[in-house]
Order: structure tokens, then C-alpha cells, then sequence
């Protein structure tokens, strides 16, 4: 037994290590890190493609434009009608979100028994709404809104004919903001549960009731991320089709929706029509592009927003501890 | 969490934690809407109540004093409401409608045996049928002209088949890069790569599929050297890049939240960083990942833009080089064409009802093992 009689003592952690290249770890690494880097290349490319192919084709005229009945045509065409829509449809949409999904924010954080099945029962649906496919709302704003509601409208208020029971601006935002609950619900949850446990018992040990604490303690604290839950809705809405195909865009207007029950143009539904239904493509690429641009200029500036704001609240919350 | 101490005595108080209760169980309450509405329109789909049969059986309008009032309105296929509101004349004008359709039926389908078929009973939406013009039995759905033929299997095959591609590619780089940014990155790269991969999750399907149509398309073309242009193959790859985020935000979730002290405890035993991630962290997060797999499954079936801008014809074909037409691209499609309350019409909200079963056990399911997974990581009972 020829060992040596005390080995030099390892002087730094690194050579505990095995001195052999180990070949697993470094290929593994890289396939993962090739899999990471590959997703934000796709993401680039997309981004690149459209950002300098649209950026050429986009002016202050077309931003602005009313197309009269030809909108393929790249020399008269505008997409103001469509920023309108789509702007219209979410701010409504908005009206009704965030009361809903904020007060059920509220009473999953401060008043639900975190233990009770009745509360695992919420946050499954919450979860379930979220997956449920874009087009079943679609379906659901017709059968539903369209045809349940706006029809019973109808023969309640006599009107003279189908009012309420046809596609319209109401019932677009009706079924954007079914589907985006869970979004404002998650968003919110998360920024209430930030607030330390500690601002809510000082401010019940001055004697503030429970509904006082919440409204004048918790909620302002919870602003910011009540902000990104709308934010993350709106833009989420933005970009989506499905859910308005049947329950209120329009392929062509000649004039801006005007009221609840007006139909409307929208930038995601020209997008299709743009690029599905046009006589000749290569005239209609450059206004195509523009559009996409106009819509991912819309969306991922509130994507951003939000992701900052978010960054920013969880910053705050590790400082508080 | 939350506070403890209520005040119930004060009935303002009583009052708004009624209001916020109430208003929390909205959730539920729409959950339970869409079954309904969406069901309800094809609920005499699903009972077998439809009759979309070209040929229809009908009675003379001269005989209508015969029938009583009931059987007059079933057989004009009015609402109670309708009905009420109808004269003598409007319902003998109906009935003189229903003969004359009878009659501009061009000849030659009168001996048809297809234009007596009631088209949307089972056994002709699952399996196939020979049709009088076709040589032998085939899957076809071809909702135009006098006999729309409804079999919902191409659909079917056409849904799985952009999925499952979808899904081999988004998968295992999703995995992947959930795995390194979660376990391997440094802390600076990981928080540049996350955000950013998240970011991929605000593209508009729409504007995903306006660039697989307009640029992959063509690129892929190029280079794989098919026929189709616009085909099931490059339908999925875009699919994928709209499943990528779903994938990767709930397996990084998953992979993170496998406690600390796992992985620390391998490296002290002297495995390297791969290691600890492959053999330690990744088998306890696993039914995370699964969870992730089953809700991008999800995701990528209910997707509608991506597939009805890159391809629609429907074929019955496994193969990934022809086009396909998915469940949702049918309902997208065709529901601006089919008249309210008829068969057509049915059929659309059947497809609809059916993907929506599907995706709700689908998240059910993927929602139960996270709770589960969380639960024993986090070392509650």
C-alpha cells in the first residue's frame, strides 16, 4: 500500500471536484441553454420581421385615414377605425373586469378560509377560465349574451327591431371580459398577498373595522398591482379575434361606432382580412405589415408596462421581507 | 393570511362582506354559464332531435284545419312565442313555403337515398358513409349545397395532428429552457431570459399566424421541398411558438419551486450542477412538467387564428404535409355562414361544446397535480 502519507490539504473548494472534463455536464448545458436561446431567437425574428418591415409603410396618414370602401388598396387605406374599435371594445371591456375580478381578489385574500373546499372551488374555476379556448367564448357571447340576453332585451324594451340581440360593441367587451377575469383575479391576488400582515393588524388595533382596513390600508398599497391585473387584461384583449368574430366586429364601416350597440371595426380581425382575403397579396403586404406593427406597438406596450410595474412591486416586496 | 378579527355586528359591514361574497362566486357562476349556453344550442345535436334530411315529409296546406295547434307548430318548427304571434294566414303562407321547397328540389336527388338521410345522426358524424356521387365509404364534412355532410372525424384528425405537432416541438425546448434558466443560468442571465421568453406569450395568435402565412410558410417550403404551401407541419411549428410560453412559465414554475436544500444537498455529496437539476430537482418537479404538457395540450387545441390563417381545407389525411382543418378553424369559419338555430348551426356549437369538455378536463386535470405537487413540496399534509 503505497499512498501517500498525508495528501496536501484541497485549498479551495474547486478541487473537491473531479479534475475530468465532465462531457454530460457541459452538453447538457448547452442543449438547454441552445433551447433557451432558441426561443428568444424566434421571438427576435418575429419581432424584427415586422418592427422593419412594417416601420417603412407606416405614416402619420395612415394611423389617421378612414379607408373609404377599399381598404386593400396601400395608396388610400388608413386603420383609424380599427385603433378605435379595438381601443373602445377594451376600455369597455375594462368597466366591466375589474370591479368583478378585484372584489374576488379581495375576498380570496381577506375573507375566504384559505382551508374551505368552497374556496379550492373559486380558484379551480379561476384557473379553468383561464384555459378555456378563445373561440367556446366566442360561442358563448353569441348563445349567451347575443342570443339569451340582447334577444330577451329586445322583447322587454319592444323594440321595433333586433336592438340588443345582434353583435355589437357591448357584447364584444361582455365576452373579452369573461375571458380575462382570471387574469385581473391572479394579478391582483398576487399584489395583496405582498402587503405585509402587519399594515392590517395596526391599522384593526386603531380600531379601523375590517371593510375600512381594506379600503383605505390594503387596496391603495395594492394599486400598483390592481394596475398591472388591468394592464395584462387590456393587452391580452387587444390582440385577441376569436372571441369577437361573432359577437360584434364588422369586416367594413363607413362610419366610427358611435354607441353600445354599434358594431366595429378591430386591428387583430383586419389583420385576418388583410392577410386571408386579398386579391393580390404582394400590393397589400406593406399596409398588412404596418397594421401587425399598429397592433403589436398597441399590445406590447402595455405588456411592458406591466412587466415593469410587476418588477418593480416584487423589488418592494423583498425589501419588505 | 387575512384578517381575523370580523365585525359582523355592524350590518354595513355584514351587508358589503355578503356583496364581495357574492360577487367572488362569479367565476364558478360563468364556468357553469358557458356548460349551459353553449350546450343548450346544441343540446337537439347531442339528443338526436335534429333532422337536416333534404327530403322532409310534408303536409298540404289544405289540410291544416286537421292538425291541432300543437302538432301544426312542431311541424313548422316555431317557438311557443313565435307561434302565438302568427295569424291563420302567416302559418298556411308557411306551410305553402315548406311544399314549394319540396318541389324546387331539382329531380335527379328526389331518388337520392342521401337526400332522405337525417345527416347529423351519429352514426354519420362518427363513421364513414358512401355517398351517392363517392365509390366507396368516406369521412367527409362538406356543410354546403342540398345534403351537408357532417362527419366530424376529419376535424378531429386534423385538430390532433397540429397539436401533437405543436406539442414535439414546443416541449422539448419549453423543458429545456425552463430547465437551465430555473437551475443552470446565472442569476443575471436568468433574469434577462425570463421576462423575455414571457414576453413571447403577448404576440397575438393572429399576429403569429400572419407570420407563419406570410414568412414561414414560404421559408419552410424552401426548404423541406413539399407540395402543399400552407400545410399541417407549418401550422403546428407556429402552434408551438404560442404553446412555448404556456410550457415554459408552469415547468419553470414547477422546476423553482423544488426546495433549495435538494439541490444544495446533492452538490455537497459532490454531484455537478447538471446533475443535481437532471437527477434531483427535474424527478420531484416532474408532475409539474407533466402539468405544463397537459395544459399546452390545452392551449394548443382551443387555438383558432394560428390554424384558420395557415390552413383550412379540410382532408382526411394523417399526413403532416397536408393541410388540415382543426375543430376551432370550422366553428371560426363557418358560423358567419350558418342560419341561426339550424342544423348547421348546431353542429358548430356541438364542436364547440365537445372542445370545451375536452380543455376543461384537460386544465382540471393539470390545475389537481399542481395543487398536489405544491402541497408536498412545500411539506404540508
Amino acid at each position: 500500500m503505497n499512498r501517500p502519507p498525508n495528501p496536501a490539504p484541497p485549498d479551495s473548494a474547486k478541487s473537491f471536484r473531479s479534475e475530468r472534463f465532465d462531457f454530460a455536464s457541459f452538453f447538457f448545458t448547452g442543449l438547454t441553454g441552445f433551447a433557451t436561446l432558441l426561443i428568444v431567437a424566434i421571438l427576435a425574428v418575429i419581432l424584427l420581421n415586422i418592427v422593419v418591415q412594417g416601420w417603412e409603410s407606416l405614416s402619420w396618414r395612415f394611423i389617421s385615414t378612414i379607408p373609404k370602401d377599399n381598404f386593400f388598396d396601400p395608396a388610400s387605406t388608413g386603420v383609424l377605425p380599427m385603433i378605435v374599435g379595438t381601443t373602445g371594445r377594451v376600455f369597455v371591456m375594462t368597466i366591466f373586469v375589474l370591479p368583478v375580478g378585484v372584489i374576488t381578489a379581495i375576498y380570496l385574500t381577506e375573507y375566504a378560509p384559505s382551508t374551505s373546499p368552497l374556496t379550492r372551488f373559486i380558484r379551480a374555476a379561476v384557473n379553468n377560465l383561464a384555459g378555456v379556448p378563445s373561440i367556446v367564448f366566442g360561442l358563448f357571447g353569441l348563445g349567451f349574451f347575443i342570443n339569451f340576453v340582447g334577444r330577451n332585451l329586445d322583447a322587454l324594451l319592444d323594440s321595433p327591431g333586433p336592438t340588443w340581440g345582434q353583435p355589437a360593441i357591448l357584447w364584444a367587451s361582455l365576452t373579452l371580459a369573461v375571458m380575462t377575469l382570471p387574469v385581473v383575479i391572479v394579478a391582483t391576488e398576487e399584489s395583496l398577498r405582498a402587503i405585509p400582515p402587519g399594515l392590517r393588524e395596526a391599522s384593526l388595533a386603531l380600531g379601523a373595522t375590517k371593510l375600512q382596513t381594506i379600503l383605505r390600508v390594503v387596496l391603495p398599497q395594492a394599486l400598483p398591482g390592481i394596475m398591472t391585473g388591468g394592464i395584462l387584461a387590456v393587452s391580452r384583449a387587444a390582440g385577441e379575434v376569436a372571441p369577437i368574430l361573432f359577437t360584434g366586429v364588422a369586416y367594413y364601416m363607413a362610419n366610427l361606432p358611435s354607441k353600445l350597440t354599434d358594431q366595429f371595426m378591430d386591428l387583430g380581425y383586419h389583420v385576418y382580412v388583410l392577410s386571408t382575403q386579398s386579391p393580390n397579396i404582394e400590393q397589400t403586404r406593406p399596409i398588412l405589415y404596418a397594421t401587425v406593427l399598429v397592433l403589436l406597438m398597441l399590445t406590447f406596450a402595455l405588456n411592458f408596462t406591466a412587466i415593469l410595474i410587476r418588477a418593480r412591486m416584487r423589488k418592494k416586496l423583498r425589501a419588505l421581507g | 393570511m387575512g384578517i381575523q378579527r370580523g365585525h359582523r355586528a355592524r350590518p354595513l359591514e355584514w351587508l358589503a362582506e355578503r356583496v364581495i361574497f357574492t360577487i367572488s362566486l362569479s367565476a364558478i357562476m360563468l364556468i357553469l354559464l358557458i356548460f349551459i349556453f353553449v350546450g343548450r344550442e346544441a343540446l337537439p345535436i347531442f339528443l338526436g332531435r335534429m333532422d337536416s334530411a333534404l327530403i322532409q315529409e310534408t303536409i298540404p296546406p289544405e289540410r291544416m284545419n286537421e292538425l291541432d295547434p300543437e302538432e301544426l307548430r312542431v311541424y313548422l318548427d316555431l317557438s311557443p312565442r313565435q307561434f302565438a304571434g302568427m295569424d291563420r294566414d302567416t302559418l298556411q303562407m308557411l306551410m305553402e313555403v315548406r311544399q314549394e321547397a319540396l318541389e324546387e328540389i331539382p329531380p335527379e336527388q328526389l331518388n337520392d337515398p342521401d337526400a332522405h338521410a337525417n345527416t347529423t345522426a351519429w352514426r354519420y358524424l362518427l363513421f364513414p358513409h358512401q355517398w351517392s356521387d363517392y365509390d366507396r365509404p368516406r369521412y367527409i364534412w362538406q356543410p354546403i349545397g342540398n345534403i351537408h355532410k357532417y362527419n366530424i372525424v376529419p376535424l378531429i384528425v386534423g385538430s390532433l395532428k397540429t397539436t401533437l405537432i405543436g406539442l414535439f416541438f414546443a416541449v422539448p425546448i419549453s423543458v429545456g429552457a425552463a430547465i437551465y434558466v430555473s437551475q443552470l443560468a446565472r442569476p443575471r442571465v436568468r433574469e434577462i431570459a425570463k421576462p423575455t421568453i414571457e414576453l413571447l406569450s403577448g404576440i397575438p395568435s393572429v399576429v403569429v399566424g400572419f407570420f407563419a402565412l406570410l414568412v414561414m410558410a414560404s421559408v419552410f417550403q424552401a426548404v423541406f421541398q413539399y407540395e402543399t404551401r400552407l400545410n399541417a407541419f407549418v401550422a403546428g411549428i407556429a402552434l408551438g411558438f404560442a404553446v412555448i410560453p404556456v410550457v415554459f412559465s408552469i415547468a419553470e414554475d414547477a422546476l423553482t419551486s423544488v426546495p433549495r436544500s435538494y439541490t444544495q444537498g446533492a452538490l455537497a455529496l459532490g454531484s455537478s450542477k447538471w446533475q443535481a437539476a437532471w437527477h434531483i430537482v427535474l424527478p420531484a418537479a416532474l408532475p409539474g412538467v407533466f402539468a405544463a404538457v397537459v395544459l399546452g395540450f390545452g392551449r394548443a387545441i382551443g387555438e383558432t387564428m394560428i390554424v384558420l390563417m395557415v390552413c383550412s381545407a379540410s382532408v382526411m389525411s394523417w399526413s403532416i404535409f397536408d393541410s388540415a382543418r382543426s375543430i376551432t378553424t370550422t366553428i371560426a369559419a363557418e358560423m358567419a355562414e350558418a342560419v341561426a338555430g339550424g342544423h348547421h348551426y348546431r353542429m358548430l356549437f356541438m364542436l364547440g361544446a365537445v372542445l370545451f369538455a375536452v380543455t376543461f378536463v384537460a386544465n382540471l386535470v393539470g390545475d389537481i397535480v399542481i395543487h398536489r405537487l405544491k402541497r408536498k413540496l412545500e411539506g404540508r399534509s
